[in-house]
């Protein structure tokens, strides 16, 4: 389509009521000029003086963390804001005093190690930011460059003033004021998904002082000056004026044009730039999302604290019983230790001064004993869930093919908390269900049209006929695929020979057909978009049940193919002649949706000049309220028919029209128009007031019906959750009848559950609200949700005699009772107790409230799943947020931790990387603690052999290397690959994640255990080294083992010990751990030859030690292997004992695997049937329900018999 | 229903078209799939108790030869003040090594390390370079050779030896680490300045031989790992006969009073293995004799136990609820 065609448009200012005249200059553009409104902007001149001296950033957006000059300084301050990270530079630094018992140089290493290693993981986030930015930032606008040429530059050289010409499906590159556009009216359509999540398209109109600028060639001596407001963050809301010519006019969000968000519909537009690079209110809105820490890491801080105190205390030890001995040193004037120096010596050593030797040897021994805290511990976590995130990522099973999409972890933080998961929350719509409506019924003037089975009827029928819920479940899915393959039309499913291809005017209420088809054409805020090459339309709406309508009237022979700002154009079928003709609708006015509205009307002149307002409402309610009574005809049966719909799962909205006599229409009007253009607070509600008036006196026409369709395998993955013990809530918009039929698909209730539903839409709840008092109102609905609870409660404790499973359903307005201060405590007891637990009608607040709630008062883990903007502050809340990226926009995704293309993902997610997360984390960190613990304890125990003087008995170079080479390795590779059981297992076995929430494997028991494990290491290491190699001769040439030697074994012993009780606790062996876990030692030996090759000057006491000392004798041999099964043999004793008598969950699998057992179905099922506890949700739990009954049928039958 | 995570990723490995696997091998795609081709033991019955036997009956014997080799060593401990007349009781085979012990004695305290590390520095540096690295701690500006503490606490007890009014030859040479004479001690380097101070801490040394020659200092500055530590003095080359009265005629030089440390003169033939030490052998009997007891109390509990998997009443979410 040629660019510079101008569309022609009948426009008409009533629709959009912000024609911006001298008019409405008023409240806040008197304070353009002022503080917080001082920005100047010289449109098509950025270059002149006046802008030169202002001085804007310019268009360079820099996502990055750091740049060049502040990286190290940044990065080192972010680093040692951590209190370990702390601890070790203080350590360092005290390392270059004489306090320390190594030398600094051996002691700043590591730390630089492990500085340098998380640096570089910044590094390598950080230059990912920057080459997104790169690409950003290139990215090409036409710019003005005088003259009336327009030129294609950089984004990143837009300066403010430019003026810039933006071609359809393209971003604005800054915030810009709207100048002109391809329509004659300067209007054009904006997507902002980035911005706010919402997918319906938005409208901006210029200002009528610069709508003529059509042309490149009219800006050659275009000049105008804007006054606007300094940058900030609200994206709604926008104050300025602009001088043209002497003349002054006012800006308004309406001309504002977002950075980030796409110009659709429109050909092009014209706009100078406003705000550039970081003033744009998009970037001024970006805030990172809230920081989360897991649960294993808080206690894992405990654990660093609780090494601290050993620590503190294993120094306050030595350094008192140093202080005794070396005040001892010179008794009266005796020395007694001479070969010390006592009599001339430092303050470090000195006799007479032995307190303040004391303190000195403290801090000496708080270096020494160092040791025990893991420097790598932090720095080895975080490249182990970085790669973590990494598998998360690339797992091809949590790939959505369809949209391209794999899963993605935004944050590495929680890969472990997603194996403790107590309970998800879920959104409904888009999370549980697909997000994609399809047209399947109607009721028109009281009859039900539409033969499609909706999937929730499908489960229903599965329900009532078959016992067996795997054989159905099975024909379900054969069912929906002949149905998917059968609707080739996205969004429309609607089967019925009386209606489709024409036949409907045969019908004999043809006429209200019509009426009906033509309001389904015309009430929408829909936009036509026509494939040039097909023909084909297809619509932009805001939501998929607004495009399902109008596909629906399309299909249905009302096809609605262009809509301009004054009118609708439908190619529509004539009853009479039974042809497609053109009818064009003048659109008046439209009323739109909102939540509290529930309703959208417009208002629409026919070509016959009546006045039609058409209308819609999403609830019965809303709707029935306001029909006139001679259009009540149908209502009874339609009211028949919604509730049926409801029940088979389907969304239900209401139709209804009346005329309009044109008096009417003008005093409505006039008030409508009155109350769109009032700036006041109160504008909403003056809109709603006015629209009230109108939409009264409905006329009935009938109902739509549209499936909200569950996404694939949701129902197989809910079923696996429950069996893994997670309880899920579902928490949602919809009213409660939806609710509780998805309930019913997916097995989250079924049939023989008891529900307790707390509701205050009942008639009474009603009456009451009738009454004048609202304070009254609300506390007698108080009352009435409390008594509803605690009623639940006693149903509650009576049914937990008999096992019998509840189900706890709310609405919206009971839930906001129910949370209140004083309720929340029972009502949560209450959906604790009940298994599964629906709430309907919640408000995006309510949704984050409930989840803090629950996180709150059980302190369990939570994880919010949801997938629109609405699902935000429950993502946030929770202490998992997985967004869904699916349709409704990025918003639910750029603020959770973890996004994934499909529900039914969540099954892996939780049950596969999440179990194994937690696994290798928690490990991991018991690893660690363990095997610092048992090289710190041999530096102490050393310590009561030298008169606790702070010499170490190693090199200085084999203690710092220590954390760092090796025993890192190996613990990396645990923390990344370790498995207990297979996927498969683990899917198979659902009950495996257990032990995530119940954490057996990060108790304080478990963890003490391997503390104790480390201490016991130490004890076995060093005294039987010491006591093989205390005096006598080491080897046949008579020498005796010095403290070089001593040293080299004792560490050769540690190395040995540490690794193999590595391999020994796991089960899982790559070859990446042979090489890390075997490398690890034959590096620590090729470590010992090369240092102690070296220069006497480097390698001092370890010089030659192993070539001349150490491998020679065949005494360090006798003692390596000693002292290293005799280190083992306690853990193996245990852990066979453990393994074989009172196995945990993953160790039971294990020992089916071995028995090869696994292909044994029978047997599999019996394991796991023992080892589930009675699930009471999924289909898993629907069918032991049902076979339970069966048998009781059964017995009572043959009883019956006998008798 | 069952979802067969295995055999689904096998189907679905090869057609589907994932950015990342696209033109890698398979044991990449392995690897990013964490699929890898791996070894998962568990320790069944059957491996722990061959573990556990396997492990005895190894270790058994490695004690007794330990063991054999340790008592095959005649060691004579003697504490001596003046005098010291040890017995031999069993015959003794040349080389006897001649070891003096102290106890009670620091010589691993930090204090002695600090200086120390710098002390023998000073005898690497002037090892056939003359210009030392390092300037050592002074006296009245003069360089101390060899310096340190510990050199300066030498020992300087000296014992001669007397068989029946004939003095037994004692090799002197030899008796230190190789790597310590021909490296770290300097062989141009001499005594130099040594114990000048005002207070004489132990012996001296003759300046006009270099200290890689001097053995006995060189043994005495390889630091001690324990309190109570034995030196090589120097090896008798002649066999000592079962009964032999053996004259030890000792320079009492070394103050170990005021600190109530004891000196002892040790005599010892060696083995393969070295010195006498019963510990190994022992450590090496017991812990083999542990493992096969585990094994066989493992067996019994196995055999009269059935295997309890499946029974889940052990696990810790079910005791729980047992209990509660």
């Amino acid at each position: 389509m040629a660019g510079n065609r101008r569309k022609r448009h009948n426009f008409s200012s009533q629709i959009h009521a912000f024609t911006c005249g001298k008019t409405s200059f008023q409240g806040d553009h008197s304070l353009i000029g002022g503080p917080g409104f001082s920005r100047v902007v010289y449109c098509n001149d950025p270059d002149c003086f006046e802008s030169s001296v202002l001085n804007y950033s310019d268009n360079y957006v820099r996502t990055t963390k750091y740049t060049l000059a502040t990286f190290l300084p940044r990065s080192i301050f972010e680093q040692f804001r951590r209190v370990a990270n702390l601890y070790f530079l203080l350590c360092a630094i005290l390392s270059f005093t004489p306090l320390s018992p190594y030398s600094a140089v051996s002691n700043v290493l590591p730390l630089v190690v492990v500085i340098g290693a998380t640096m570089g993981k910044e590094i390598l986030e950080d230059w990912r930011r920057k080459k997104q930015d790169i690409e950003v930032n290139n990215r090409k606008v036409k710019v003005h460059f005088g003259d009336g040429v327009f030129e294609s530059s950089k984004w990143k050289d837009l300066k403010v003033g430019d003026i810039v010409k933006v071609e359809k499906d393209e971003f604005f590159p800054a915030d810009l004021i709207l100048l002109s556009s391809s329509y004659e009216e300067a209007i054009c359509y904006v997507e902002t998904t980035n911005l706010d999540g919402e997918t319906n398209l938005k409208l901006k109109q210029a200002l009528d002082a610069t709508s003529n600028l059509i042309e490149d060639s009219s800006f050659q001596n275009f000049k105008a000056i804007i006054r606007c407001e300094d940058p900030n963050a609200s994206l709604y809301s926008f104050v300025g004026t602009m001088d043209i010519e002497e003349q002054q006019y006012p800006l308004s969000p309406q001309q504002l044009l977002l950075r980030d968000s796409k110009l659709r519909n429109t050909d092009y537009i014209y706009g100078v730039v406003i705000f550039t690079g970081h003033d744009t209110k998009v970037i001024q809105n970006s805030t990172p999302p809230p920081s989360k820490r897991s649960k294993i890491e808080r206690r894992m801080d405990k654990i660093i604290y609780f090494l601290f105190g050993t620590l503190v205390l294993m120094s306050i030890i030595g350094s008192i019983i140093f202080g005794i001995t070396t005040s001892e040193d010179i008794e009266d004037g005796r020395m007694k230790r001479w070969y010390l120096r006592p009599d001339d010596t430092t303050v470090y050593y000195d006799p007479k001064r032995a307190a303040a030797a004391a303190i000195l040897q403290f801090w000496t021994d708080v270096l020494l004993y160092g040791y025990l805290i893991p420097i790598s511990l932090y720095v080895s976590i975080e490249i182990v869930k970085m790669l973590q995130s990494r598998f998360i990522n690339q797992d091809i099973h949590m790939y959505y093919e369809e949209a391209d999409k794999p899963a993605l972890a935004r944050t590495s933080n929680l890969n472990e908390e997603l194996g403790q998961v107590d309970t998800i929350l879920s959104d409904k719509t888009g999370t549980l269900t697909c997000n994609s409506m399809e047209f399947i019924k109607c009721s028109i003037a009281g009859t039900s049209y539409g033969r499609g089975v909706t999937e929730v009827e499908r489960a229903m029928a599965s329900r009532k006929g078959s016992p067996l819920p795997q054989e159905a479940t099975e024909e379900e899915a054969n069912v929906v695929e002949s149905a998917e393959e059968k609707a080739s039309v996205k969004g429309y499913n609607f089967v019925d020979e009386r209606i489709v291809n024409g036949n409907w005017v045969k019908e004999p209420r043809a006429d209200v057909i019509h009426k009906f088809l033509r309001l389904l054409a015309i009430c929408h805020t829909a936009l036509p978009e026509i494939d040039e090459e097909t023909g084909r339309i297809t619509y932009e709406a805001e939501s998929p049940d607004e495009a399902a309508f109008v596909i629906a009237a399309r299909e249905l022979g009302f096809e609605f193919y262009e809509r301009t700002q004054t009118s609708i154009s439908l190619h529509e079928l004539d009853p009479v002649s039974c042809r497609s003709v053109e009818r064009s609708y003048k659109l008046l006015n439209v009323l739109e949706f909102s939540s509290s509205r529930k309703r959208m009307s417009v208002i629409v002149r026919n070509e016959e000049g009546t006045l039609l307002l058409l209308s819609k409402g999403a609830d019965s309610s809303v709707m029935f309220e306001r029909l006139a009574e001679n259009g009540r005809e149908f209502e009874e049966q339609t009211k028949a028919h919604i509730n049926e719909y409801a029940d088979a799962g389907l969304r239900t909205l209401i139709l209804a029209y009346r005329e309009l006599d044109e008096e009417e229409y003008n005093r409505f009007n006039e008030e409508f128009t009155v109350a769109k253009n009032s700036l006041s607070a109160d504008r909403e509600e003056m809109i709603e007031e006015a629209a009230e008036k109108i939409e009264k006196d409905l006329i009935l026409l009938g109902a739509t019906a549209v499936e909200d369709k569950l996404q694939n395998g949701v129902p197989e993955c809910i079923d696996k959750l429950a069996q893994a013990g997670i309880k899920l809530w579902v928490l949602t918009g919809d009213k409660m009848e939806t609710a509780i039929n998805i309930g019913f698909a997916c097995s989250l209730l079924r049939q023989g559950m008891q529900q307790i539903v707390v509701n205050s839409d009942t008639p009474e709840t009603k009456a009451l609200e009738k009454s004048e008092d609202k304070s009254a109102v609300a506390a007698a609905l108080k009352e009435s949700v409390i008594r509803q609870i605690l009623d639940g409660r006693t149903l509650l404790r009576a049914s937990n005699e008999s096992s019998e499973a509840l189900a706890l359903i709310i609405d919206g307005k009971s839930l906001a009772y129910a949370l209140e201060d004083d309720v929340k405590d029972i009502f949560l007891e209450l959906a604790i107790g009940c298994a599964s637990v629906i709430c309907c009608r919640s408000s995006p607040k309510q949704k984050a409230l409930v989840t803090r709630l629950v996180k709150v008062k059980t302190g369990s883990t939570t994880l919010a799943i949801g997938d629109g903007a609405n699902d935000v502050g429950m993502l946030q809340e929770a202490d998992i947020g997985v967004g869904i990226s699916g349709a409704e926009g990025m918003q639910a995704v750029m603020s959770s931790d973890i996004a994934i293309a499909q529900f039914r993902f969540l099954e892996r997610l939780l049950l596969v990387h999440g179990h194994w997360c937690y696994r290798r984390i928690s490990s991991m960190i018991c690893y660690f603690f363990y095997k610092n613990i048992a090289f710190g304890f041999t530096i102490f125990f050393f310590q009561m052999y030298a008169s606790f003087s702070g010499q170490t008995v190693y090199n200085d170079w084999f203690l710092s290397l220590y954390n760092v080479f090796f025993t890192s390795l190996p613990v990396i590779a645990l923390g990344v690959f370790d498995q207990d059981v297979t996927a498969r297992l683990c899917l198979r076995f659902p009950l495996l994640y257990q032990e995530g929430i119940q954490n057996v494997l990060f108790s304080w028991t478990r963890i003490l255990g391997w503390a104790f494990n480390g201490v016991l290491s130490a004890i076995i290491i060093f005294f039987f080294c010491i006591r093989a190699m205390e005096q006598q001769a080491f080897r046949k040439g008579g020498e005796v083992a010095g403290l070089e030697i001593l040293g080299a074994t004792m560490y050769t012993c540690v190395v040995w010990v540490v690794n193999c009780q590595m391999a020994l606790s796991i089960s899982y062996f790559t070859f990446i751990q042979h090489i890390f876990i075997w490398g690890g030692i034959i590096f620590w030996y090729l470590f010992l030859l090369a240092y102690g090759a070296m220069d006497p000057y480097i390698s001092t006491t370890a010089y030659k030690v192993f070539i001349e000392a150490c491998a020679p004798a065949p005494f360090f041999w006798l003692i390596t292997i000693l002292v290293l099964i005799s280190s083992l043999l306690p853990y193996f004793a245990y852990s066979s004992i453990q393994m074989r008598f009172f196995p945990f969950y993953h160790q039971m699998i294990q020992w089916i695997r071995v028995d090869g057992q696994i292909d044994d179905p029978e047997y599999v099922y019996m394991v796991r049937q023992r080892s589930l506890r009675p699930t009471t949700v999924g289909f898993t739990a629907r069918f032991e329900a049902s076979s339970r009954n069966l048998k009781a049928d059964l017995e009572k039958m043959t009883e019956g018999q006998a008798l | 229903m069952e979802v067969e995570g295995g055999s689904r990723s096998a189907g679905a490995g090869e057609d589907r078209t994932i950015p990342i696997q696209s033109g890698q091998p398979m044991a990449f795609f392995q690897f990013t799939q964490q699929n890898l081709p791996a070894c998962k033991p568990v320790l069944t019955p059957a491996w722990v108790i061959t573990a556990c036997l396997l492990m005895g009956f190894i270790f058994i014997p490695i004690g007794l030869v330990t063991l054999r080799a340790s008592h095959s060593v005649i060691e004579i401990v003697d504490q001596y003040d003046t005098e010291c007349v040890p017995e031999v009781h069993k015959y003794m085979k040349a080389p006897i090594y001649i070891y003096y012990q102290l106890d009670n004695y620091y010589q691993n305290h930090r204090r002695n390390q600090i200086p120390n590390v710098v002390g023998f520095c000073l005898c690497i540096c002037f090892d056939s370079k003359l210009t030392p690295r390092y300037l050592p701690e002074s006296n009245h500006g003069l360089p101390i050779v060899p310096c340190g503490l510990i050199a300066w606490s030498f020992f300087n007890d000296t014992f001669k030896f007397i068989r029946e009014r004939t003095e037994l030859m004692v090799n002197r040479k030899n008796i230190a680490w190789k790597s310590d004479r021909d490296h770290k001690f300097g062989k141009q380097v001499y005594p130099f300045n040594f114990q000048n101070g005002t207070f004489t801490g132990g012996g001296s040394l003759d300046p006009s031989i270099p200290l890689s020659d001097q053995e006995d200092l060189i043994v005495w500055m390889r630091t001690a790992a324990l309190p109570s530590f034995r030196k090589l003095y120097g090896r008798i080359e002649e066999d000592l006969d079962e009964g032999d009265l053996l004259e030890v005629h000792v320079m009492n030089n070394y103050n170990t009073y005021s600190f109530g440390g004891k000196k002892k003169l040790v005599l010892s033939t060696l083995s393969w293995l070295g010195g006498k030490n019963d510990f190994p052998g022992l450590a090496y009997v017991f812990i083999g004799c542990s493992s096969i007891i585990i094994s066989i109390v493992f067996m019994l509990l196995h055999v009269k136990n059935p295997r309890a998997y499946g029974e889940t009443a052990y696990l810790s979410w079910n005791r729980k609820s047992i209990s509660g």
